[in-house]
């Protein structure tokens, strides 16, 4: 042991504060997790592999994933250009804009659940322009989708906003000089710059779709094996008196979470480095 | 004419039509994704006037879904704004070993679903728990209970306040609190006189991200509360309830009165990022 754990410090409260902090952690955070994984591998590992191993498990998570990555595609899409149009274009409004795209972190989930719903059910305002195209959107996985996308929405576009703040203007314009067109500026010295940001609020805009609940359950109609999202699934389990059950669906969902992390970080890392090779 | 902070240099940004196509296509997102849902709520809340809305908050069960998440969010929120402050001071001012995987910890209940949570409260506390059961035979039961509700809001809203306070402190250092010691003020005048006037901005604008959050949180909430009427069933949990017997008018009304919250944490978090933008975390710039 090279190093000592802790130097002194002649700023007093090390150990309150270190007493508060460890022990609000452990009791709110770190218990409940750790009585998340013991409940879930209680009956040993075959009973956990039965219990996530079912079609119905199985097309729930697959759902909870797939939708999710798509919704978090499109907002990583529209959240670059909607960061870019609020950082560099001026028009009306663009300020109550700005403010508004934190609407989703705001809004209680239970809210934009039941709003999406009557938006887009068969006699709902846009539901009606779907249906007079013969398109159902409500109780079926579009609806699901619309509502994952509402609640990551703001990810990207706060992630990437600040970085757009800081590109210099120069770089554009030294790569204008040098014969290139604003396309290809764009792609070669912009999006570079801004892919890190993006790359962390695609991240946080997927983990936030993929444990939703609240919007989703009211869009879905979560009919099982097409619209059931996974948190729904431990909901049922859990009023069903399966803890067991309900615990082995939530650690596949955190381990499939952080495997989801581990993955973008990297790419992201990666990222980085291209970057400052260039 | 060499006036470099024109707004307007052609060489570096995209053709009027392209800027315009891209503005236009913007908006329109935004308005059928966001203003649309938010429209929707208050057009289903006063559908059939504003005195049947009214009437509809004064029945007893919105009166204590009210009082319930009050109460809860006057629990969770100071609790939580202690610990952001402590969490914040124990990785500013000192140095550690094992200070990254610290931070980690704090910022897990971001990446756990706010259902998993409330399922880990239940498994922690829950009747069938040891903790639980004893909690239980000694007449404080925590699961289908206030203190669940509190502690699964405190969950979800964990890493709020410290999140935003350690980036704010870590960029003000410890030389002030130095000085102060020097000159032979105590620890806690330290705190209170030096600290926490340079954090105070900050510190407001985690606890309205924390408060607008844990009083409009579902998920977690819908796993420990159990949904007994008129006892543990907060605002959210009555807009579900009200909205599965088709009480549509109650329901959205309820949700209005969410959805006004959320507009004046908007503003409020507006406000503070315009007027105070050099003493927050989200809106500093290097």
């Amino acid at each position: 042991m090279g190093q000592p754990f802790a130097h002194k410090s002649p700023i007093p409260g090390l150990g309150l504060s270190a007493g508060i902090t460890l022990s609000m952690l452990s009791m709110m955070v770190l218990l409940p997790i750790a009585a998340l994984l013991v409940q879930g591998f209680s009956a040993g590992v075959p009973a956990f592999v039965a219990a996530v191993n079912t079609p119905r498990t199985w097309a729930a998570l697959f759902l909870s994933f797939r939708l999710s990555l798509v919704a978090a595609l499109f907002n990583l899409m529209f959240g670059v250009v909607l960061a870019w149009v609020l950082v560099r274009y001026r028009f009306p409004f663009r300020k109550v804009l700005n403010a508004a795209v934190d609407l989703p972190f705001a809004l209680p989930t239970a809210v934009a659940g039941i709003a999406l719903t009557a938006l887009y059910a068969p006699n709902g305002a846009f539901g009606q322009i779907a249906k007079d195209w013969g398109f159902k959107i409500a109780y079926t996985q579009w609806g699901v989708l619309i509502a994952l996308i509402f609640v990551g929405l703001p990810f990207v576009t706060r992630t990437v906003q600040p970085v757009i703040e800081e590109i210099a203007r120069e770089v554009e314009e030294a790569s204008a000089t040098l014969g290139a067109t604003r396309a290809y500026t764009l792609r070669r010295v912009i999006w570079p710059m801004l892919a890190p940001a993006a790359l962390t609020g695609f991240a946080l805009s997927l983990a936030r779709a993929v444990g939703e609940y609240g919007s989703v359950i009211f869009i879905a109609g979560n009919i099982p094996l097409k619209t059931e999202i996974a948190p729904l699934l431990i909901v049922i389990k859990l009023e069903e008196y399966n803890e067991a059950g309900a615990a082995a669906i939530g650690i596949a969902m955190l381990v499939m979470s952080f495997g989801m992390l581990f993955v973008i970080n990297a790419a992201q890392v990666l990222s980085r480095k291209r970057m400052s090779n260039v | 004419m060499s006036d470099l902070s024109l707004p307007f240099r052609p060489a570096a940004t995209e053709a009027p039509w392209l800027r315009i196509t891209l503005t236009t296509l913007v908006v329109a997102i935004l308005g059928v994704l966001l203003f649309a849902p938010l429209i929707t709520v208050f057009y289903e809340a006063l559908r059939e006037g504003v005195g049947a809305s009214l009437a509809t908050l004064a029945n007893p069960e919105s009166q204590s879904a009210i009082r319930l998440t009050l109460l809860v969010a006057a629990f969770a929120v100071p609790l939580n704004a202690v610990f952001g402050v402590s969490a914040a001071w124990l990785i500013t001012k000192y140095s550690f070993r094992g200070k990254a995987v610290l931070i980690t910890l704090i910022d897990i209940p971001f990446s756990v679903s706010p259902v998993v949570a409330g399922l880990c409260i239940v498994l922690t506390f829950g009747a069938n728990s040891w903790a639980g059961s004893w909690l239980v035979a000694h007449g404080m039961p925590v699961v289908f209970a206030v203190p669940g509700i509190v502690m699964a809001s405190m969950f979800v809203t964990f890493p709020f306040v410290a999140r935003e306070l350690i980036p704010v402190m870590v960029e003000q250092g410890r030389a002030a609190e130095e000085a102060a010691l020097t000159l032979g003020a105590s620890g806690w005048r330290v705190f209170f006189t030096v600290t926490l006037p340079n954090i105070r901005w900050a510190l407001l604008y985690g606890v309205l991200l924390c408060n607008a959050r844990a009083m409009g949180e579902f998920g977690a909430v819908a796993v420990v509360s159990g949904k007994i009427r008129g006892l543990t069933a907060t605002m959210p949990i009555t807009v579900e309830m009200l909205y599965n017997e088709y009480a549509s008018v109650a329901a959205f009304t309820l949700a209005a009165v969410l959805a006004l919250l959320a507009l004046v944490t908007l503003a409020l978090k507006t406000l503070l990022e315009w007027r105070y933008a050099d003493q927050l975390a989200a809106t500093h710039r290097h």
